[in-house]
């Protein structure tokens, strides 16, 4: 069976994550690939943990990826990046944004948010980006853009092209968005 | 065209394309989108009903009626639903019937992770399940082919990993279906005895020309490779087994009830060790035993929680080793109430107060983790206020003076009315709490018979629930913002103390509906601050410590004041006032 590419996009529930995979899952399926991507819709959506799945290929078959199968993992927030972690492959890529969110237990004082996550993660030998996403979804014209951010991040780890990623934003989101996503993407991608 | 489409997308495209006419549902996750989704194409009509039992009836009516009908619920919906599943069973149908029912194994967003195909082996029904969005749609099809010609409603069952997976669909056109004409046909529909045992005949014979298509039809296929290991498996996990094992021979099942037979034995006897793979409960396996195949399943892959390809792996092949694990202990991130919701009000003030409380479904139930930890029972919709009259009765009037029962509108109109009804009429002396913030929440934002908007968002006729509970017999109704902590205690308050049924109404709108403008972000005044948390005790994810100062997020704060109210200092600055 021909190689299936596994990307997850990993953060807390309300940050955008299902306006990414939709672009991503878009991209993909512009170039021709089989793609399959897998959400949460519901209760963990209330700021839980949440995690998207996308998978390409010739032919995908299972919808999600399991332990030590990531290629790429795009993360939103530091904490989260910490917790998937163990869902990436040996060699794979971890993207993550800078933004720190507690969550509840750390705010109620029952847990404690983990100190220096980038260098700690740096540590185990993964290859880490950090980005300060939310400067430059600000830079683009809305905090909000800190998902697309990140996916011009992560467009320099894949094949497809300045214009397929463009293409793909305009299928994604409303007319009078396209034009700040796109600045948000360029910033990511410049990185 | 193709497009990528989320599997309740593609369900929704499915009955479009294949001349649906009539859709009446309920939301509840992972099954929403499907009616959301077919909202958008006018050609059929489409309603959210106050429950699935309604919604279920009104799909059946509309079959009866000559239209190709279609009803979506969750797991859970079809508990509330099967009365009329079971008699619709023995009615059949007019135009075709599909009944959507969304399993969710690993419990991302219910109660409890019962499998639904039980429900098709106890009504006898012929039930279908996709294995990705193309399946979606292209099983919509053949469910209203198989209704059609063999009389029944067929059930189509969907579960979180299709439902809410986006794959690839190639778009057809729609098929319009021409209205059925409406022949009076009583020994068919009106099941009395007389009529009834007739029709329990009928659906015998239908269940045995539904075994055949079982062992014929193109739904469930054989799909030769090596015979060393054969996998039975359906939906999701048929995914995981061709995944984790490319090489193994499959026979991958279409249809899940009725099961097929020679089919099954035929495979068996071409493969040297057969498994079943199958989330929940071993419904395959036991059909296997009882046909004299022997299969491993359920003592290797147990009855819990979802798979994935590991656990296929795991089992019956070779895992690929785990990623490096971070080296310290990673806080839960629990989902919450959103900034500005107006539950959270609620929730302190009856945590301030002290009472048990009797829980119900839907985002507020979230007041149960702390640090509010307001919540005593959650057992499914409407149960808070039956289940608090019956925890009162038993144990007597003093603990109706510290008790109440929460309940959200949609739930409230799903089926909390009745529980209040039993109430009123049974001379009990509770206190309920509807959370009326115009809006089904958890589900992503239905409307309700409430809101006053149908499922386009036109205006519609709003049930007033202040003048239903006057009308069912309640004397004291009161309508109070919970976001007035001293307003909202003092009348809980007064409502506890009073010897009669009280309904206490708690008015404010979701804090995510598009109509609610936030206002400006809160800020610390840190000379003013004492760092004494009383704020931390509304549980709002905007507050945090950051480098051991009380910090609110701009980003995430909307203004709403709450734990201005709760400052000793007056520390907390900014905002609309």
């Amino acid at each position: 069976m021909s190689k299936t590419t596994n990307i997850m996009i990993v953060g807390v529930g309300g940050q955008g994550s299902l306006l990414a995979s939709k672009l991503l899952g878009n991209v993909i399926m512009n170039a021709g690939y089989d793609v399959k991507v897998s959400e949460v819709h519901g209760m963990s959506q209330r700021g839980g943990s949440v995690v998207t799945y996308v998978r390409y290929g010739e032919k995908v078959a299972s919808p999600i990826i399991a332990l030590g199968e990531a290629d790429l993992i795009v993360s939103f927030e530091q904490c989260e990046a910490a917790r998937w972690l163990p869902y990436l492959k040996k060699g794979g890529k971890l993207i993550t944004g800078d933004q720190k969110i507690s969550p509840m237990p750390v705010i109620t004082g029952a847990a404690t948010y983990p100190e220096n996550i980038p260098e700690r993660i740096t540590a185990t030998g993964c290859d880490l980006t950090v980005v300060d996403a939310l400067s430059l979804a600000e830079q683009a014209g809305s905090a909000k853009a800190v998902n697309i951010v990140l996916m011009g991040v992560l467009s320099k780890q894949m094949e497809f092209s300045v214009e397929d990623w463009k293409t793909a934003i305009a299928q994604s989101v409303k007319p009078a968005f396209v034009e700040m996503n796109e600045k948000a993407f360029e910033l990511g991608r410049s990185i | 065209m193709k497009k990528l489409m989320l599997g309740n997308a593609a369900v929704a495209r499915g009955l479009y394309e294949h001349g649906c006419r009539v859709a009446s549902s309920y939301p509840g996750t992972p099954s929403t989108e499907i009616t959301e989704e077919l909202s958008n194409y006018s050609e059929v009509y489409t309603e959210w009903a106050p429950n699935e039992k309604v919604a279920m009836e009104v799909a059946l009516g509309a079959s009866i009626g000559g239209a190709r009908s279609f009803c979506a619920m969750k797991h859970v919906g079809l508990n509330v639903a099967a009365d009329p599943l079971f008699t619709a069973s023995y009615t059949g149908v007019g135009g075709g019937m599909i009944i959507a029912v969304a399993d969710d194994p690993g419990m991302h967003s219910s109660q409890n992770e019962q499998d639904s195909r039980h429900y098709a082996i106890a009504a006898k029904l012929p039930m279908l399940e996709p294995a990705d969005s193309a399946e979606c749609r292209d099983f919509v099809g053949e469910a209203y082919r198989i209704s059609e010609e063999y009389d029944t409603p067929v059930i189509l069952r969907m579960q979180t990993r299709i439902a809410h997976s986006q794959s690839i669909v190639e778009l057809g056109e729609r098929t319009e279906k021409e209205l059925k004409e409406y022949v009076k046909d009583p020994k068919k529909y009106v099941m009395m005895p007389a009529n009834a045992i007739g029709r329990h005949v009928v659906v015998e014979e239908r269940t045995a020309k539904l075994r055949e298509l079982a062992e014929t039809g193109s739904i469930n296929r054989v799909e030769m490779a090596d015979t060393a290991i054969g996998v039975i498996a359906a939906g999701t996990c048929y995914q995981y087994v061709k995944e984790a094992l490319p090489n193994a021979s499959v026979l991958k099942l279409g249809m899940v009830n009725p099961l097929p037979v020679k089919l099954i034995q035929d495979f068996a006897a071409k493969v040297e060790k057969l498994y079943v793979v199958e989330e929940l409960d071993g419904i395959i396996e036991a059909h296997c035993a009882s046909i004299g195949v022997n299969v491993v399943g359920k003592e290797l892959f147990g009855l819990l929680g979802e798979f994935s390809q590991r656990t296929v792996a795991e089992k019956l092949g070779t895992a690929l080793p785990a990623g490096d694990s971070f080296p310290e202990a990673i806080p839960g991130r629990p989902p919450v109430l959103c900034p500005g919701c107006p539950h959270r009000g609620m929730f302190y003030s009856l945590h301030k107060i002290g009472v048990t409380v009797s829980g119900d479904i839907g985002c507020y139930t979230l007041g149960a983790l702390p640090p509010l930890g307001t919540m005593d029972t959650t057992i499914c919709m409407g149960a808070s206020i039956s289940g608090l009259h019956g925890f009162n009765t038993a144990r007597g009037a003093e603990s109706a003076k510290k008790s109440v029962a929460v309940i959200g509108d949609s739930t409230f109109m799903h089926s909390g009315i009745t529980g209040l009804i039993d109430m009123v009429y049974n001379r009990g002396t509770s206190t309920v709490i509807v959370l009326d913030n115009s809006i089904t929440g958890m589900t992503g934002h239905q409307q309700n018979p409430t809101t006053g908007y149908d499922i386009h968002g036109v205006a519609a006729p709003a049930v007033s629930i202040e003048k239903l509970c006057e009308a069912i017999g309640v004397n004291r109704v009161r309508v109070v913002d919970p976001n007035n902590l001293k307003e909202f205690e003092k009348t809980v308050r007064e409502e506890l103390a009073a010897e009669e049924v009280s309904v206490i109404i708690s008015r404010r709108p979701c804090a995510l509906l598009k109509s609610v403008k936030p206002a400006p972000a809160l800020t610390i005044d840190h000379d003013k601050c004492i760092t004494c948390k009383m704020c931390f005790r509304i549980g709002c994810p905007a507050i945090a410590m950051v480098d051991g100062k009380v910090e609110i997020d701009p980003t995430l704060c909307v203004g709403c004041g709450l734990c201005q109210q709760l400052c000793p200092k007056s520390a907390i600055v900014g905002g609309a006032k």
